[in-house]
């Protein structure tokens, strides 16, 4: 029975199958489920950024036509409601845990953001719901609010939460810094700089949505909502917040359009709609619109850093210090002690051979939405700092800024190579990255396109960064052993059902990555059935055994490596029954692309005629095996995999009014084993342009009340297509050396690298200005500026 | 949004008729009202939807002005022969304003009527020194755009038509606002029968003409005869986007860059 079809295995540009649901409209997306007898919420959010709530009145609004319910604060704390949970603990320099306080599901006598939710109206309709909020009357007693990192820590600031002084969450570090102190006495250069990682808000396409609905004949709550991880939700929901048995609980994550880290975190509005569903006895279905989704989703990035490089006389790296300011927002978002110490000080190596490292970490709660892991998480801001500090020291040494970073790099034959700050690599090959990114890039011609582009009036710069990052997260122990409350595992079941379809369970998500297509490319590769014939199921606790989700970078090298496992189980057992059909011994058994074969001879079965006998089992080995074939392995990973690379990219700046336009951008990537160079290529693309955006245009902006300024996408700026020139892919590989596939991890380098070398790009471009440094987002006004500034420093 | 009200008249004086109840609002292509609406920042207890009013359509030449009916969204100005014959700059700022979406909705009478002082239009009204017809009369360009959001349109009366006069030589020249892509700062520059004029827009809280710019002008037309002339930043918009200074600087630039686009 062999089906001729082309190649649609592991390095096939197989087209994505979920894209012809997409493009025709046929996505079926939260907001798209409509439950019989369903009602709508609205939420009422604090306009105030700081504010004790003195009395909430909602007499008027309770009695306005189709309100259904409306609670509060109040009702939810009489209600044994739990707060929302962190999964994250953190210790600080001198042992105590991080400050925790409390995140109600509705704040509860004070508010501390603009957005911060204070009540939930239920109605017959979203309109009449909204209508009702208006006329909810809010005593607010305003407070000093304390929005950025500087007001919240100067002396005499408004505590945000009781108990936690100077608003510190916690004072981190990793590293001797006595030893560090040391090389940096003892060294014969140093470089420092201080640098803003600046606040970004996700956007993701589809705003977050979700819809409750309580059975009460079983008592069961189903939740649909805007996951990248339903049973992390699940559980956190269920054990946290409403405190009911898993059991009774289903989390269903449909389509999801877009998360970047966004769509991890369990959020008020899940419970909320959950448990309103039980008490109004009807569906509540709750959509954000764009603007509450500025206000309540988490951002990402905000951090402030001072960092240094100590250099021996050949311009080798001795030590690295760091010292940086985390604003964390209001409250703690699901994984946001994480993502400024553990995704992001271990990575200060980078892809260099930096002896000592010594971190210091503050993080600072503020008047603002709560910050989280953003495509990257940690590692942009790790990346962002270690390459633009390397470029600045270079100008600083008067060594070649390529030259510099060669120099310092772990060698391609030091692997495994174990960093000062707690990470292992496995494999890389920063050289052969670094050559092929400035072959396609040209790096060599540059001088004479900048020569040309003078001739036209514009100022052209290049600029490189050679990045790291540590992802496919993670060994369950050791982040166990760093604070984590969770294991990072994943899950896959393999179905073959009696005709050799396929299904696949995953406890990964697809929110964009196209899964359905890479996945099911594995389970053709392995097992020979064509990609049609395999679907993947994700996005349901009632389908799918317990899984962590998606983020990361984890699904293909954890979810993947979970299905490479159940895999080999099928064929294990697969053998068994082929060696009863075919009257051998197991042993002789051999198993390639969905033949099974006695070794040496022409005797042969497909995997059909072993699904059959399997499940149809009247010639069958029944004494010793069970019916059926379905496998299920959870599969922990031994280590972080390592992607790395190098990306180059070239502006060209108006000098008259200062606009930076993009005009190439090269990535090289090691991003090990590719699977479909199509998705990897759409992956880097998608994550160089939130790169660009952040480097060029976004930028989070609260003003000193901590009203949120750029609050629409009026005043916040989102790359677009015309933003950014056709970027240049390309993968250079090794292998990762611990999971079964030998990959890394695609989903967020683009996010990583792109950042420091547009800047350092723009920094370039204005090199006979007297410019050290550009803080990101390099927007016209503020390049203005500078060219401005330094009238008559240049030669025009 | 809130409920309202929705007529479709089709006629001007059925128009003005519904429009005599001082909480209706008129609406054209609705790219700016409706997010209004949908924000809840307007609460309108009727819509009179002019959409159907074949009076309030076309682009004609009468004489020697180009008219466009108030109807008129931007990609057909853009795509109109008649414009691109007789006023270039005219189609070409058309073509330019927010996207495709935008240009495919949005109508010439609802941005002149909405004055947004970052908007396009008004600049190419103001520059062209046209002449805005209405329900009731002919207003002048220089007499039309009073302030931020504010024209001396009444509530009850209607932008019909804009005529602008055909010029000898015109030109447009624009810096975006990075986030929401209207007008930061532009210049809108002319020379004909209505004098030499320049009109700049996005800049400060009203489009407003240029005085030093247009006597450079007029006494040599040039890119270089307005390079060196400096707008003040007293009174100009400053925001997260860009400062006073910042948006002063590009009124130079723009207008710079007009008179080049005109030749
Ligand atoms: C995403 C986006 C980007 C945009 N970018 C730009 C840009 O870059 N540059 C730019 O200039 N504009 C831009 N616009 C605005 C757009 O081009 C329209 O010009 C604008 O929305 C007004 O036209 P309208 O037909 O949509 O008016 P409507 O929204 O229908 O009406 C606007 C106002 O004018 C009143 N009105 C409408 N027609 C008349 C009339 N005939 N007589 C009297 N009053 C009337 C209405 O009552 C209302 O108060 C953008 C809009 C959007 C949504």
């Amino acid at each position: 029975m062999n089906v001729v079809t082309p190649f649609e295995g592991i390095g096939a540009s197989v087209r994505r199958k979920e894209d012809f649901r997409f493009l025709q409209g046929k996505g079926n997306y939260t907001d798209d489920l409509n439950r019989p007898g369903q009602t709508h919420a609205w939420i009422l959010r604090s306009p105030h950024a700081h504010a004790k709530i003195r009395g909430v009145d909602i007499a008027a609004a309770k009695a306005m036509p189709g309100v259904h319910g409306i609670f509060t604060g109040a009702d939810t704390e009489a209600a044994g409601l739990g707060g929302l949970p962190c999964g994250w603990q953190i210790h600080s320099k001198d042992g105590t845990p991080m400050a925790e306080p409390p995140h109600p599901v509705l704040a509860f006598e004070r508010v501390r953001h603009v957005g911060d939710p204070v009540a939930i109206v239920v109605a017959e309709t979203r309109s009449q719901a909204r209508d009702a909020a208006e006329a909810i009357i809010v005593d607010y007693e305003p407070l000093p609010a304390a929005p950025s990192l500087e007001q919240a820590q100067a002396a005499g600031a408004t505590p945000i939460h009781e108990g936690v002084a100077g608003n510190i969450c916690y004072d981190w570090h990793i590293g001797d810094k006595a030893v560090v102190d040391a090389a940096f006495a003892a060294a014969h250069r140093t470089v420092a700089l201080d640098l803003v990682n600046n606040r970004l808000v996700p956007n993701a396409m589809e705003p977050r949505a979700a819809v409750g609905e309580f059975d009460r004949f079983t008592g069961d709550y189903t939740l649909y909502t805007t996951s990248q991880n339903p049973h992390v939700i699940r559980l956190l929901m269920a054990a946290n917040v409403l405190k009911l048995p898993e059991s009774k609980v289903r989390v269903v994550a449909p389509d999801v359009g877009g998360g970047f880290g966004s769509k991890i975190y369990h959020y008020a509005e899940e419970a909320l709609v959950t448990w309103a569903s039980a008490q109004v006895g009807r569906p509540v279905k709750w959509t954000a619109d764009r603007t509450e989704a500025f206000m309540s989703d988490a951002h990402g990035r905000d951090h402030i850093s001072r960092a240094e490089f100590a250099f021996d006389k050949d311009g080798r790296i001795l030590a690295l210090r760091v010292a940086t300011q985390a604003n964390m927002g209001a409250y703690l978002s699901t994984f946001a002690p994480c993502v400024p110490t553990y995704l992001y000080a271990t990575l200060l190596a980078g892809v260099y051979t930096t002896p000592v490292i010594y971190a210091e970490v503050k993080a600072v709660f503020t008047n603002t939405v709560p910050v989280d892991a953003y495509r990257g998480a940690g590692r942009p801001e790790a990346t962002y700092l270690l390459e633009r500090l390397m470029d600045v020291a270079a100008r600083e040494l008067g060594i070649d800024r390529v030259e510099l970073r060669r120099r310092n790099f772990i060698p391609a034959d030091a692997f495994p190579y174990q960093t000062p700050v707690a990470l292992q690599y496995d494999s890389g090959d920063y050289q052969s990255t670094l050559n092929e990114c400035l072959r396609v890039a040209d790096w060599a011609g540059f001088e004479a396109r900048r020569a040309e582009a003078a001739a036209r009036g514009k100022l052209r710069g290049i600029g490189i960064s050679t990045y790291l990052e540590a992802c496919g997260i993670a060994p369950s122990a050791v982040v166990g052993s760093l604070g984590a409350r969770a294991g990072l595992y994943e899950v896959g079941t393999i179905r073959v059902h009696p005709t050799g379809s396929i299904t696949v369970l995953t406890g990964s998500h697809s929110h964009g990555q196209g899964h359905e297509t890479t996945f099911a490319q594995l389970v053709s590769d392995k097992l020979g059935v064509p990609v049609a014939q395999v679907d993947i199921v994700h996005g349901d606790t009632a389908k799918v055994p317990f899984g962590m989700g998606t983020y990361g970078s984890r699904s293909l090298a954890v979810g993947g490596s979970a299905m490479m496992k159940a895999m080999d189980k099928i064929i294990a057992k697969g053998k068994r029954i082929a060696a009863h059909l075919m009257e051998a011994s197991v042993e002789d058994i051999e198993f390639d692309r969905g033949t099974f074969r006695v070794a040496g001879t022409d005797r042969t079965k497909a995997l059909v005629d072993i699904s059959v006998a399997a499940y149809v089992p009247h010639n069958y080995p029944i004494e010793e095996l069970e019916p059926g074939l379905e496998e299920t392995a959870f599969y922990d990973p031994k280590n972080f995999t390592y992607p790395g690379g190098c990306h180059i990219a070239e502006v060209e700046i108006d000098r008259e009014t200062g606009k930076v336009d993009l005009v190439n951008f090269t990535a090289v990537d090691d991003v090990g084993r590719v699977i479909n160079p199509m998705i990897v290529e759409g992956q880097v693309q998608g994550g160089v342009a939130q790169g660009v955006g952040q480097a060029l245009l976004e930028s989070c902006i609260y003003d000193a009340d901590g009203q949120l300024v750029s609050g629409s996408m009026m005043d916040y700026t989102m790359p677009r297509a015309d933003d950014l020139p056709p970027v240049g892919v390309a993968t250079h590989t090794t292998l990762c050396t611990h999971n079964p596939l030998g990959v890394k991890g695609c989903g967020e380098v683009g996010a990583i690298g792109s950042p420091p070398a547009v800047i350092n790009a723009v920094v370039d471009a204005l090199r006979d200005f007297d410019v050290r440094h550009i803080e990101m987002p390099a927007t016209a006004a503020k390049i203005w500026q500078i060219i401005n500034g330094s009238h008559g420093k240049a030669a025009a | 949004m809130y409920d309202f009200a929705y007529h479709k008249p089709s006629t001007v004086a059925d128009a003005v008729k519904l429009l005599a109840d001082p909480d209706a609002k008129a609406i054209s292509g609705g790219h700016t009202l409706l997010p209004a609406l949908k924000h809840r920042l307007n609460k309108p207890t009727a819509l009179v939807d002019l959409s159907g009013i074949a009076e309030l359509r076309g682009i004609r030449r009468e004489g020697n002005a180009v008219v466009i009916g108030a109807l008129a969204k931007h990609a057909e100005v853009a795509a109109s022969a008649e414009v691109a014959a007789a006023i270039p700059a005219l189609a070409f700022m058309a073509d330019h304003i927010g996207d495709v979406q935008v240009r495919n909705r949005g109508t010439i009478g609802g941005s002149v009527s909405n004055n947004d002082p970052a908007a396009d239009y008004p600049a190419a009204v103001l520059g062209l020194g046209a002449t805005i017809r209405t329900s009731k009369r002919e207003i002048a360009a220089d007499d039309f755009f009073l302030g931020m959001f504010t024209t001396a349109l009444e509530p009850d009366e209607i932008l019909t038509a804009i005529s602008f006069p055909i010029p000898e030589k015109a030109g447009y020249a624009k810096m975006r606002n990075p986030a929401s892509r209207y007008v930061m700062a532009g210049a809108f520059v002319s020379k004909g029968p209505q004098g030499v004029r320049v009109a700049i827009t996005g800049a400060g809280p009203c489009v407003f003409r240029q005085a030093d710019m247009e006597a450079a002008l007029a006494a040599n037309w040039s890119a270089d005869a307005v390079a060196g002339i400096k707008q003040a930043p007293d009174d100009l918009n400053s925001d997260i986007h860009g400062s006073a200074e910042y948006r002063a600087h590009l009124v130079t630039v723009m207008a710079k860059r007009a008179v080049a686009n005109a030749g």
